[in-house]
């Protein structure tokens, strides 16, 4: 009884001391990046290939699912405001949730699930297959080579994907309040423009789709890099990408929410 | 300047707590072709990552131009690497990029060369290893004797002054074997190289090595020149040099007893 207790929460233990331990090695991994990042910036084509990589192919999922979010928020929004008689503020409810909320974390969430697996699968594979290793050894650093210019490209897509996301999801609420529901087409832009403020909803919208595109970015990176070089250690890697990646995304966004809320 | 651009001095290496080289002594003179014999994972692939800095040594070292390895610094590292070329067991191509891409891959890298010079050097690498006409060919699109052949021309695309071949020969056929094994004799004799050769097939290594080390239990257990060794009365070497099943070199991974083994399962 005793054992199995103490067992037990050895057992807890290892993990805690497990996972900070991965942390620890996440964070060095960053420092690694960037003091690598030189390279990537020196030699621009290699982040813009990745760039296309990650950002364009991940378009067309980005804006049909932003399409579609904006045409729920907005049958959503109306159900609700017709009843306070407010149905032409649909414009402003599907901007302001749009912008400050839904754009990033959705982009994020989706930018995990398309290009993160994708990232991780890479380098994962590079790494089963020595191709890293061999980079190593031609002294080539992996990290400015590989992993840097993928780094960036992450980091500059998300937020030109967030806007993108946000963009349409306006277009699709417009199609829907305007056309399907009849809201005044005027009333609709010019409650948005007056209510939208740069500062407080747009700007804390890119600053907060930018930490997202280093969270995503960086967690796809480091498991791809740290994945035991095998079939099985590739793909519970890619899994790993997809659930740290969202929960971190969640977490950072309650956090970043409440401090811009406050402020 | 000693005359030995490779020393691997009293090597101890071990993964995890089991210890794979456990005092290992080899030198490697300028110009010549040595061979690295043993048994399947008697660690000559580890032997290589040692001398090429990715692993470090629980004690002994390896020292590459009169520096040890595993003391050097980054950038002491980097400069010591880009004397070398190695080829990896399983290729190592790189999948993103093309047969040509990859080749040029460390030109582009640690030279400004112009893109035609480089067109030159990639074509004539891959020339000698007979799949310039493949030069367009994804590495994906590769069987594996030509992605080790790509592999090849790539290690050597920088005229390095060691060259290390993991298996060179494996999964070729023999008439690509045959002309391998003159590109290799013939590329360090060419570059004035010393080249560092781990194999299993010993008439292929015995027709062009200088000197041959077979490494066993983690020791070097022979060593010598190749018509040394074909004489040599040692067992072991009758054994490998002949291949001979029954003999001093385990074929089995450390194991206990096999009738021990059976009759234990049976009874979980
Ligand atoms: N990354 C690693 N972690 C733990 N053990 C390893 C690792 N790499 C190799 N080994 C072990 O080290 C031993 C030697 O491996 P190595 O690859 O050097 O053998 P080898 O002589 O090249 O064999 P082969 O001729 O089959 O290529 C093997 O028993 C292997 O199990
Ligand atoms: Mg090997």
């Amino acid at each position: 009884m005793f054992s199995a207790l103490a067992g037990m929460f050895g057992g807890i233990g290892h993990r805690i001391i497990d996972r900070l331990w991965r942390f620890g090695s996440g964070l060095r991994f960053f420092a690694y990046i960037l003091i690598y990042s030189g390279e990537s910036f020196r030699r621009l084509h290699l982040t813009i290939r990745e760039i296309y990589f990650t950002g364009v192919l991940s378009l067309i999922i980005m804006l049909v699912s932003a399409f579609f979010v904006g045409m729920v928020l907005a049958l959503q929004g109306y159900n609700t405001l017709q009843r306070y008689g407010s149905s032409e503020a649909i414009g402003v409810l599907v901007a302001l949730s749009l912008v400050r909320e839904l754009g990033p974390v959705v982009t994020a969430l989706l930018f995990a699930g398309r290009a993160g697996t994708a990232i991780t699968a890479e380098i994962g594979l590079m790494k089963a297959t020595e191709q890293l290793s061999a980079m190593e050894m031609m002294a080539v650093s992996p990290i400015a080579r590989v992993v840097a210019p993928r780094f960036w490209a992450g980091v500059l897509s998300m937020p030109l994907l967030a806007a993108l996301f946000s963009m349409v999801g306006v277009l699709g609420g417009y199609m829907v309040a305007v056309p399907l529901i009849g809201v005044d087409s005027g009333a609709f832009w010019s409650q948005m423009q007056a209510s939208v403020d740069f500062k407080e909803d747009i700007l804390n919208g890119i600053i907060k789709s930018v930490v997202f595109g280093v969270a995503c970015t960086l967690i796809a990176l480091f498991e791809g890099f740290d994945a035991p070089p095998t079939a099985e250690g590739v793909s519970r890697a890619t899994t790993r990408t997809v659930v740290n990646s969202s929960l971190a995304v969640l977490g950072l966004d309650f956090v970043m929410t409440s401090f811009m809320i406050v402020a | 300047m000693s005359d030995n651009i490779v020393e691997i001095d009293n090597l101890s290496f071990g993964y995890k707590n089991r210890l794979l080289h456990k005092g290992i002594n080899m030198v490697f003179p300028r110009g010549k072709v040595v061979a690295i014999m043993g048994g399947s994972g008697s660690g000559k692939t580890t032997l290589l990552r040692l001398i090429g800095g990715q692993l470090k040594p629980v004690s002994g070292q390896v020292k590459v131009a009169g520096k040890v390895v595993h003391e050097q610094d980054r950038s002491g590292l980097q400069a010591l690497r880009r004397k070398m070329g190695m080829l990896f067991q399983q290729g190592a191509l790189f999948t993103d990029l093309s047969v040509y891409e990859n080749v040029a891959f460390p030109m582009r890298e640690h030279t400004d060369l112009p893109e035609s010079m480089i067109r030159d050097l990639v074509m004539m690498k891959l020339n000698a290893v007979g799949l310039r006409g493949a030069r367009n060919l994804k590495a994906t699109e590769l069987s594996g004797g030509m992605a080790r052949r790509v592999a090849l021309a790539r290690a050597v695309a920088l005229d390095p002054s060691i060259i290390m071949y993991d298996e060179p020969f494996a999964g070729l056929d023999p008439i690509s074997m045959a002309v391998i094994c003159n590109l290799i004799r013939n590329l360090n004799d060419a570059l004035g190289a010393t080249s560092i050769i781990v194999t299993h097939d010993v008439q292929e290594v015995f027709s062009i090595a200088d000197y041959v080390y077979f490494v066993a239990n983690g020791v070097v257990a022979a060593e010598g020149s190749p018509e040394d060794l074909r004489k040599s009365e040692l067992p072991f070497v009758h054994q490998f040099v002949h291949g001979e099943v029954d003999g001093p070199v385990p074929f089995h991974y450390a194991a206990p007893d096999y009738r021990q083994d059976i009759l234990r399962s049976r009874n979980v």
